[in-house]
């Protein structure tokens, strides 16, 4: 295996990870598009970011993110409960709101050679992220859109692992976690900031759409396959790391975007095990 | 701003683009409004990223960016994710957000990979297909606004057509099927033509962004009305107003994207009605609270003066109405400032006095309190000494017919629990 | 009352500015079976979710063995409707029982030994050890039920607080609840129960509170429960009431006055 490719392999794995882990618990709670309107509302907070830094700056980029990550909940909290417009329409009209600021910055402050554009945007370019590497010395440590994603896979195990408990309470049943006293709002809040930091950590890598796929598809197909919370959030690392690896090849074999392939080859998975759980079904029958 | 509109009449491009996007905005608001009702406006955001794919079909099939069949293209692949929503969420344990968020994902990473196959097997006549992406508000054709003003009629045509059923199934869907209409049928019409719109809307304003022209008109026009038809007009009406607008604002400087814009405006509408709307809006809410506080603050001032006549206090000074009952001074100054005003109560260097007119108010409020207390001893059980709590919220709010009707009831009573005069 | 498990005070709570719950007030007895009851939208589930401390209060206070609830929380079980979950959750009947041993304080640690032992026993008050690893979507509506239960006896509180246990389960189950409600009684504990078939009310409880929005009444079963105040519960809203309700709803009237509480 060459390097680079090894790289962009490495990144594409962690980022999937990351988000599988976290897609499980969004699966589990119904909050799926809570987390697809993150994705895209964190936009604007991308774009201020890449202005005040004028690249890709890791540290302004995390503030700038958790700030829209967590304010896009608060919006859907404001129109649902205070103005008590309906939940689906509060979701809709906030990201598409974030993510049109969004691209109005960019087409608006940014020039035709930067690299935040609207392709960017969709796509994510994955395949040159190993342009980008980052070199001590003589050794060469990987690239930096990995070292940007790995701070936060850490994070994200060590808050699933130390907050197992919490988060299945949470997502079973939030009412009886309430009665037993536990801060349910204060582990919420911790969730949806580490769901906001991590799509825009991947963002340059897969993407605001994309990064949704990852969120959603590896989850869904593992609760789909199994009966134990545990087994679920290994299985779906294990479809995520999969449906990367596979899909990396394919996107040198045929020559596409590798983060879309990704997507697809995850997607084929789920609506294989979607076919075979459903013949299994009839035949019982 | 005078010359950009006379450059929009005089100037046949621009005036076209504005047509265009009068159509597409109408049409969504229109098509919106049912995807609202029936609380499904997510679906028509999976619908907008999973026509797509469609679009790099067609244009694969025929080798051409004629609309047609661009647009059949997209018609199906539009039609299949409603299915395959449907089917996900009711033969699997997954929930129908997470059906919608996977359908339109695994169809837009599907339409990337197409369109990156695309790119690298021809050479440069693919740039249209991004069109769709991102919206192509200005650089309509003449083509691409014929086929929106068809595909548009057949839109209303359907909806006209079918209007009544369309009401009953937004309003309620077992009502419909237990009346014996064909629920599946009428789903099937306005899943088609939700995706038609999204086809036509996708165009101005991108795939991400489509589901702002469906959700945010409707939501605005739930607020300004409770009547169905009038809801669809109002709903089409500010679609139009925002997608012009939405035009205006981006012509004004070079390279400022035309989709966007509309999203903002659409949200600023939306924001603005559920705001400041008269009836349901936020600030309407703050409004009567605030009025609410500054009614019951003046009718418990009068209330007290009631009280202290009875005990024989007729001209009142702050520090006795004080002893009789706690209140913030400030308000209390406040208060009587205001009730001076009115004519209630009348100044004379530091005492205060009910009024002729004051005294009949006052002495309304008590008998309503009296009324109340009585009421809940008599008819609800209440403890007598659990009585004066309720009481003193419901007597700001007890109605001309509330008070006959407690008159009736306790069959006009001469004294309250505690054995208090209710004065008549 | 000195020797009170919980003890309402002028509660109000609305919902939507509807007020659903309107000037609660009663206190319960400890170590009894105490039921619940009134008609649809009375407010019943409410009022378990008030006490329990899961929703705002538009007025009054709620007292448990004569403490805040902060202070005795620990003291508190809570069993919510079966429906109110997806039992599609990807979890054995161990798994949810073991979620009555979580607590604030050990929430990030793992649970111990002794935690398991207790799960342990209590599926076996429930009847369900030969369930113990089965998914939760593999059972029965009482079985369900059953597993909602045990996880309450996991946390080995003294007041046990359950809405509509009896809702969608078997005769079987049905006994083996009332069989260790009653056990349970007898160790001590207090068992508080939201119940809508007016049928069984005079077996199952020693003492009820009735309620439509308003309190009706309370007291020891046989004196409470009379065609009188039966008729009061589920005779349906008085009209001068509605009238107020609706006029509170639309001029976003307070439930009660700011400062202004009974002494």
């Amino acid at each position: 295996m060459e390097l680079n490719d090894f790289l962009t392999l490495l990144t594409a794995i962690t980022i999937a990870v990351s988000c599988s882990l976290l897609g499980c618990f969004l699966v589990l709670r119904k909050t799926v598009m809570v987390g697809d309107a993150i994705s895209h509302s964190v936009l604007p907070g991308i774009a201020i970011a890449y202005l005040l830094s004028s690249s890709f700056n890791s540290v302004f980029m995390l503030i700038g993110a958790a700030i829209f990550g967590v304010f896009t909940t608060l919006i859907i909290d404001f129109f649902h409960k205070k103005l008590k417009l309906q939940e689906d329409a509060s979701i809709g009209i906030t990201f598409t709101w974030l993510f049109a600021i969004g691209i109005i910055i960019i087409t608006l402050f940014t020039n035709s050679n930067t690299d935040l554009d609207q392709d960017c945007v969709l796509f994510g370019e994955l395949s040159s992220t190993f342009l980008d590497k980052i070199i001590v010395g003589e050794y060469l440590i990987g690239t930096r859109s990995f070292w940007m994603i790995f701070p936060v896979f850490l994070i994200i195990l060590v808050f699933i692992l130390f907050g197992y408990k919490g988060l299945s309470i949470i997502s079973f049943n939030e009412d009886y976690a309430k009665s037993l006293g536990i801060n349910v709002g204060f582990i919420n809040l911790i969730f949806m900031s580490l769901v906001s930091v991590t799509t825009v950590m991947s963002f340059e890598s897969v993407g605001a759409i994309l990064v949704v796929g990852l969120l959603v598809i590896p989850p869904a197909t593992a609760y789909l396959i199994t009966n134990k919370l545990k087994r679920m959030l290994i299985y779906s690392c294990l479809l995520a790391i999969t449906s990367c690896i596979i899909g990396f090849y394919l996107s040198i074999l045929i020559d596409v975007t590798a983060s879309s392939i990704i997507i697809v080859v995850s997607g084929a998975m789920f609506l294989f095990a979607f076919f075979i759980i459903n013949i299994k079904k009839m035949l019982n029958i | 701003m005078k010359e950009t509109i006379i450059y929009f009449f005089t100037d046949s491009v621009a005036f076209k683009v504005l047509i265009g996007i009068t159509i597409i905005s109408a049409t969504s608001g229109i098509v919106g409004t049912f995807s609202f009702l029936r609380k499904k406006t997510l679906v028509g955001d999976a619908i907008a990223h999973s026509l797509f794919p469609g679009i790099c079909l067609g244009f694969i099939f025929s080798g051409t960016k004629d609309p047609f069949y661009l647009m059949s293209g997209a018609l199906i692949t539009g039609w299949l994710s409603v299915w395959l929503i449907d089917v996900l969420t009711a033969k699997s344990k997954l929930s129908s957000d997470t059906s919608i968020a996977f359908v339109s994902t695994f169809f837009f990473a599907i339409g990337s990979v197409l369109l990156s196959f695309i790119s690298s097997s021809t050479n440069g006549n693919q740039s249209g297909l991004k069109d769709f992406l991102f919206g192509k508000a200005a650089t309509m054709s003449n083509e691409d606004i014929n086929v929106f003003v068809f595909l548009s009629l057949i839109i209303l045509l359907i909806v006209i057509l079918f209007f009544k059923y369309f009401q009953l199934i937004s309003f309620n869907k077992e009502f419909a099927k237990s009346i014996g209409i064909k629920v599946n049928l009428i789903e099937f019409l306005l899943s088609t033509i939700t995706v038609l719109t999204v086809a036509i809307g996708i165009q101005s304003v991108g795939v991400v962004l489509t589901s702002a022209l469906l959700i945010a008109p409707a939501a605005t026009a739930r607020y300004w009305t409770n009547n169905l038809p009038k809801m669809l007009f109002y709903s089409a009406l500010i679609g139009v107003l925002s997608g012009v607008l939405g035009v205006f604002i981006s012509s004004t400087k070079e390279n400022m994207p035309t989709g966007p814009w509309i999203v903002f405006i659409l949200f600023f509408f939306t924001l603005m009605t559920l705001l400041f709307s008269s009836n349901r809006g936020w600030f309407s809410m703050v409004r009567k609270q605030r009025i609410n506080r500054k009614k019951m603050a003046e009718e418990n001032v009068l209330k007290v003066f009631y009280q202290l006549a009875e005990l024989g206090i007729k001209n009142v000074t702050y520090s006795e109405f004080l002893n009789k009952r706690q209140m913030d001074t400030k308000e209390l100054t406040n208060t009587i400032a205001s009730l001076i005003k009115k004519g209630f109560i009348n100044n004379d260097f530091q005492f205060f006095k009910l009024s002729e007119k004051g005294e009949v108010e006052a002495a309304r409020i008590v008998r309503f309190h009296r009324l109340w207390e009585l009421y809940l001893t008599k008819r609800l059980n209440f403890k007598e000494d659990h009585i004066h709590g309720t009481a003193e919220t419901i007597e700001h709010l007890i109605t001309p017919e509330i008070e006959k009707e407690l008159l009736k009831e306790l069959k006009f009573p001469k004294s309250d629990p505690h054995n208090k005069i209710i004065p008549y | 009352m000195e020797n009170s498990s919980i003890e309402v005070h002028n509660l109000s709570v609305s919902y939507q500015n509807v007020p659903v719950l309107w000037d609660i007030d009663f206190s319960l007895p400890k170590g009894q079976i105490v039921g619940i009851i009134g008609p649809n939208g009375s407010g019943k589930s409410t009022l378990l979710k008030a006490i329990m401390g899961l929703i705002p209060l538009a007025s009054g206070n709620v007292k448990v063995l004569n403490k805040n609830l902060s202070l005795v929380r620990d003291q508190l079980a809570y069993v919510p409707q079966r429906e109110t979950v997806d039992w599609n959750f990807p979890a054995s009947v161990e798994d949810v029982v073991l979620m009555g041993r979580y607590k604030k304080g050990n929430l990030f640690r793992r649970l111990t030994k002794i935690d398991k032992v207790i799960a342990q026993e209590s599926i076996e008050k429930v009847k369900l050890e030969k369930y113990r690893d089965r998914q939760i979507s593999q059972l029965s509506g009482g079985q369900q039920q059953r597993v909602f239960i045990a996880r309450a006896l996991a946390q080995g509180a003294s007041i046990y607080i359950m809405d509509e246990p009896f809702v969608g389960v078997d005769m079987a189950t049905e006994k083996t609840i009332l069989d260790l409600l009653i056990q349970m009684k007898e160790d001590g504990k207090t068992i508080i129960i939201v119940h809508h078939d007016i049928q069984t009310v005079s077996n199952y409880f020693d003492y009820i509170v009735m309620l439509n929005t308003r309190l009706i009444a309370h007291g020891p079963t046989n004196e409470v429960l009379t065609e009188e105040n039966l008729q009061a519960t589920y005779g349906g809203q008085l009209n001068i009431i509605s009238k107020i309700q609706s006029i509170i709803k639309e001029k976003e009237f307070p439930l009660r006055e700011k400062g202004f509480e009974d002494k």
